[in-house]
This record gives structure tokens, C-alpha cells and sequence, in this order.
């Protein structure tokens, strides 16, 4: 029975003479290896060149900010809840007087953390965030030396501030912009 | 007085001559290993490593320098004595077997002529397979102080293989002999300048004298001896550090040492090819210079067919190897033998 069309049958005639000298066929061989010392070379030499991304990669974590510069995320929680991974924690906290300038909405996130290790960027809590207050990026995690050093907080995670720091800020959005969802929403 | 002046001089001469030959063995086996990976990588659509300064021209110091800085480990239940011997003896006979090489035209001075060769010893030749043949110590007693069932099964197969392959070595040989008539190195050369290089008349014996160089050395596809797959690198396999390093490198100075042989019998040695060079009247170091640079292109070539050999073809099966060396190409030698003969002496009379 054939099950695919690249079958292909086995050749078990017994060598002509030529064959069985070995050598025209080396011969031929070696015409093969020397073409393909001409030939352009597949390596993309890391550091300098890099491997383009595709449209749709899912990279490292940013927290997002709204335009004038106030955090997103309000502590829902609902990204911990769609980690397939378990990767997400954090902490809530209220918004105390005075700081509305730093959060976009009452509540908070004092502590975010995600665990890379643990994370299979599979991009859900970017699905599940109401806020667009977390989308995946176009840079992967860099190595590190303890495992210590792949749980990442606020402090990693935050983009630059827009305002105060605009080019900082650009080349963290990076190509793909969040969707404008909930971002030019006014503030409930 | 005027004797042991002439004596000081002389071994003056070949101190300096001895140790640039064995530096330029040095340097050239460093850098056939970055040419083997260098093609290798070319041969596989890579770059090769080029990371270790401009093109990876450092990368053999930097895989030296590795080699020194590894822990040197001595198997508890292995021979001390012999298993240093092993590498130690694969070095020494990879260096030796280069005396009886002339490298290029002898220098003329004011007081004599200076041979660009150790010893111009009458059995030239048979002094390289003699010594070549002790070789094979290296490989078996590394393989049989290591204490280790792959190192010494990589051992008795090396031995044999080298064995067998000597024979067809010789007799190819031998037919060349037949046509220079002497087995001094430099008469072969100059019968080669006066009547056409000897793979011209001899292109079988040039084949089968290539093809045991390969299995000689230890090359794909011979390279039974330190077969990666199935026997885990073989008689090097419980040796690490500058001891392995040894190992490594004596196999690129015996590959450079058996090109130097093969040019030297087949490639008209130090002949520059198409020229009469005795007409030009160049003043005689620099004639010599140009000899040993054609010298060192046929080597460079003959190096480069080896590594593209190995980037080419895999292993021969163990069967297939003694197959085709006791089966194939001693007759093949011995036909090849006979034929010049015949025809040598059909032309004399």
C-alpha cells in the first residue's frame, strides 16, 4: 500500500563496475562539496545580524502606560487568572491622594511580577487585560546567571515613561503599537 | 683546527635547520586545523569559527591555549609510564619522519652549498615508512595503557589497518623506484626536474600511494581508529588535556609530513611545473625561496584534497576497509608494479 507519493523504491541491483571502483562516484561527491564552498552561507551571525521577528512574535512583558505617563494596570487580576502557567503575581494597592498622577485609575498594582521561567509567552494575559495594560513585545529575555534573575517586577517590566522620557519610550513600544482599545478612554 | 670549524658550522647548519623545520611543522599543522574547520564549515554552507581575531586567525592559539588550561586526567587503572609514552611517541615519530624531506634547492654560498634538507641519506624513503611504521606504537600503546574496551578495540584496529596498508603502500611505491632508480630523496626530485613529474607515468601508483596516506593517517574515510560514533573517539578517548592535544595534532603533522612525501615522490618535489628554472639565472637564494614556496603550494594543495576528502565521503565499514586493502589494492599495487617493470624494461631494450 502506498501511503505517500515521495515513496521511493530502494535500488538493490548490484554495482555496475564503475560503481563498484567507488571512485567516479567520489569524484562526484567532492564536485558537490566544492560547489558548495561558493555557495551563500546560512548563518546569521547573532550579535551583529539578527533574525527578523514575525508580525505577530510574542516577546517580553510590558506594562503599559497611558499617554500622559500613568500606569495602566489597576490589580485586576485577570491576567493571573488566563496564565495557563501560573507566571503572574501581584499585589493590589489604592491610589492615595495625590498620586494621580502616576496611576490612571483608584486602584493599583503595587507588586507585578512575572516569572519567565515559568511564562510560555503564549500572549492570554494580553488577551484577558481590559486595561491594555500588559502586551507581549518584540525582545526576548536575555540569560542569566541565577533563576533568581528571571523573575522580573515592575522595575523591568514598566515601559519608560512617555513624557520623560520619549525615546526611551518608542524603542519599548516597539513596531506593533497596543491596540487603542481603552487607551484615549476617559478615565472612569 | 680547520676540521672541527667545519664540523661547528655544519652542525650549526642543521640545528638551525632542524628546528625551523620542526617550528614551520608546528606552525603549519595550527593552522591546518582552522583550514579543516575553516572548509568544513565553507563545505556545510557555515563560516567557520571567525570570531578569534580577523577571519579566526587566532583560533589555534585560542584551542592551544584551551587544551593547556584543561584538567589533565590520568585513569587510576591505566599504565603511567605508557600511557604517557603513547602521545609522547606519536609526536616524536610524526616530527622525525620529515628529515629525509628536501624542502627546496639546495642555497649556494661562497662556501659550499647548504641542502635545504636534514639528512640526505642514501634509503631516504625507506626511512620515512620505516619510521612511519613505528607510528602504529603510538596509537597501540595509547589505546592499551588507557585500561579502556573502546581505546583498545580502537587500538588493535588502527594497528591492522595501518599494517595492511602499508603493503599497497610499498608496492605502489616500488614502481616509482623502478623509474628513479635510487631512494634518495633529492636524486628523486632531480630525476623528476630532468625527465617529468612521476604521476605523469605513474597516475595508478599516485592513487593507491594516496589512498593508504589516507588510511595512513588516520583520515576519513579511514579514520577507524578514533571513530566518533561507535567507539567514542577511540584510543585517544581516556586522555585529555595537552596528551590529547598530542594525539591531535601529531595527525596534522603526519598528514602534513605524508603531503610533503607524496609531492616530493609524485609532484616533481620542489619542480616549478612548466618552466625550465635553470635558464633564468636568479641569483640562488632566491631560486631556493621559489623552490620552497612551490614546495609549500603543492603541500598546501595536497593538504586541502585531504581535508576535502574527510568534508566528502564517511567511514569506510571495518570489512569494507580490509576489503578493499588486501583485496583491491594490493593486486592493484602489484599489477602496477609489474607493468612498469615490464614496460621499463621493454623500453631498455
Amino acid at each position: 500500500m502506498q501511503l505517500t507519493q515521495r515513496a521511493k523504491p530502494v535500488d538493490r541491483s548490484p554495482m555496475t563496475f564503475l560503481e563498484s571502483l567507488y571512485l567516479w562516484n567520489i569524484v562526484k561527491g567532492m564536485a558537490i562539496t566544492f560547489r558548495h564552498m561558493f555557495l551563500k552561507k546560512a548563518t546569521i551571525q547573532y550579535p551583529e545580524e539578527k533574525r527578523p521577528f514575525s508580525p505577530v512574535f510574542r516577546g517580553l512583558h510590558v506594562l503599559n502606560r497611558d499617554a500622559e505617563g500613568r500606569e495602566n494596570c489597576t490589580a485586576c487580576g485577570l491576567c493571573a487568572v488566563a496564565c495557563p502557567a501560573e507566571a503572574i503575581t501581584m499585589e493590589a494597592a489604592e491610589r492615595l491622594p495625590g498620586e494621580d498622577k502616576l496611576y490612571r485609575e483608584e486602584k493599583y498594582a503595587a507588586k507585578y511580577e512575572i516569572n519567565m521561567l515559568r511564562c510560555i509567552f503564549c500572549g492570554l494575559c494580553e488577551e484577558a487585560c481590559p486595561k491594555d495594560a500588559i502586551y507581549l513585545s518584540q525582545t526576548f529575555a536575555p540569560a542569566n546567571y541565577a533563576r533568581k534573575g528571571f523573575i522580573y517586577g515592575k522595575q523591568e517590566l514598566l515601559i519608560p515613561h512617555p513624557i520623560e522620557q520619549p525615546e526611551a519610550y518608542q524603542k519599548a513600544l516597539g513596531d506593533r503599537q497596543p491596540s487603542s482599545r481603552n487607551a484615549n478612554q476617559p478615565v472612569a | 683546527m680547520v676540521i672541527a670549524a667545519v664540523t661547528l658550522w655544519f652542525i650549526l647548519e642543521k640545528v638551525i635547520l632542524i628546528a625551523s623545520i620542526i617550528g614551520l611543522s608546528f606552525f603549519i599543522a595550527m593552522y591546518t586545523t582552522l583550514a579543516e574547520r575553516k572548509i568544513a564549515g565553507w563545505m556545510q554552507d557555515r563560516h567557520g569559527p571567525n570570531r578569534a581575531g580577523p577571519f579566526g586567525i587566532l583560533q589555534p592559539l585560542a584551542d592551544g591555549g584551551k587544551l593547556f588550561f584543561k584538567e589533565e586526567i590520568t585513569p587510576v587503572t591505566s599504565n603511567r609510564f605508557l600511557f604517557l609514552l603513547g602521545p609522547a611517541l606519536a609526536m616524536i615519530v610524526a616530527l622525525v619522519t620529515s628529515t629525509v624531506v628536501p624542502w627546496g634547492a639546495p642555497v649556494i654560498t661562497a662556501t659550499g652549498s647548504i641542502p635545504l634538507q636534514v639528512a640526505d641519506v642514501d634509503m631516504g624513503i625507506l626511512i620515512v615508512f620505516s619510521v612511519v611504521s613505528v607510528g602504529v606504537y603510538g596509537i597501540m600503546i595509547g589505546g592499551w595503557a588507557s585500561n579502556n574496551k573502546f581505546s583498545l578495540l580502537a587500538a588493535i584496529r588502527g594497528a591492522s589497518q595501518m599494517v595492511s596498508y602499508e603493503l599497497p603502500m610499498s608496492l605502489a611505491l616500488i614502481a616509482v623506484l623502478f623509474m628513479t632508480g635510487s631512494l634518495k630523496m633529492s636524486e628523486i626530485v632531480s630525476y623528476q626536474m630532468a625527465n617529468g613529474w612521476n604521476i605523469i607515468y605513474q597516475p595508478l601508483g599516485f592513487l593507491i600511494f594516496f589512498i593508504c596516506a589516507l588510511a595512513e593517517c588516520n583520515r576519513t574515510p579511514f579514520d577507524l581508529p578514533e571513530a566518533e560514533n561507535e567507539l567514542n573517539f577511540g584510543y585517544h578517548q581516556e586522555y585529555s588535556s595537552m596528551k590529547l592535544g598530542f594525539y591531535l595534532f601529531a595527525e596534522y603533522i603526519n598528514m602534513f609530513v605524508s603531503s610533503a612525501v607524496m609531492a616530493t615522490l609524485f609532484l616533481g618535489g620542489y619542480d616549478i611545473p612548466f618552466v625550465n628554472e635553470a635558464n633564468w639565472g636568479l641569483a640562488p637564494w632566491l631560486y631556493s625561496l621559489i623552490s620552497f614556496s612551490v614546495m609549500m603550494a603543492k603541500v598546501s594543495f595536497l593538504l586541502f584534497v585531504f581535508i576535502w576528502i574527510r568534508w566528502t565521503i564517511p567511514r569506510f565499514r571495518y570489512d569494507q576497509l580490509m576489503n578493499l586493502g588486501w583485496r583491491k589494492l594490493i593486486p592493484l599495487a602489484l599489477f602496477n608494479m609489474v607493468l612498469s617493470a615490464a614496460i621499463l624494461l621493454w623500453l631498455k631494450s
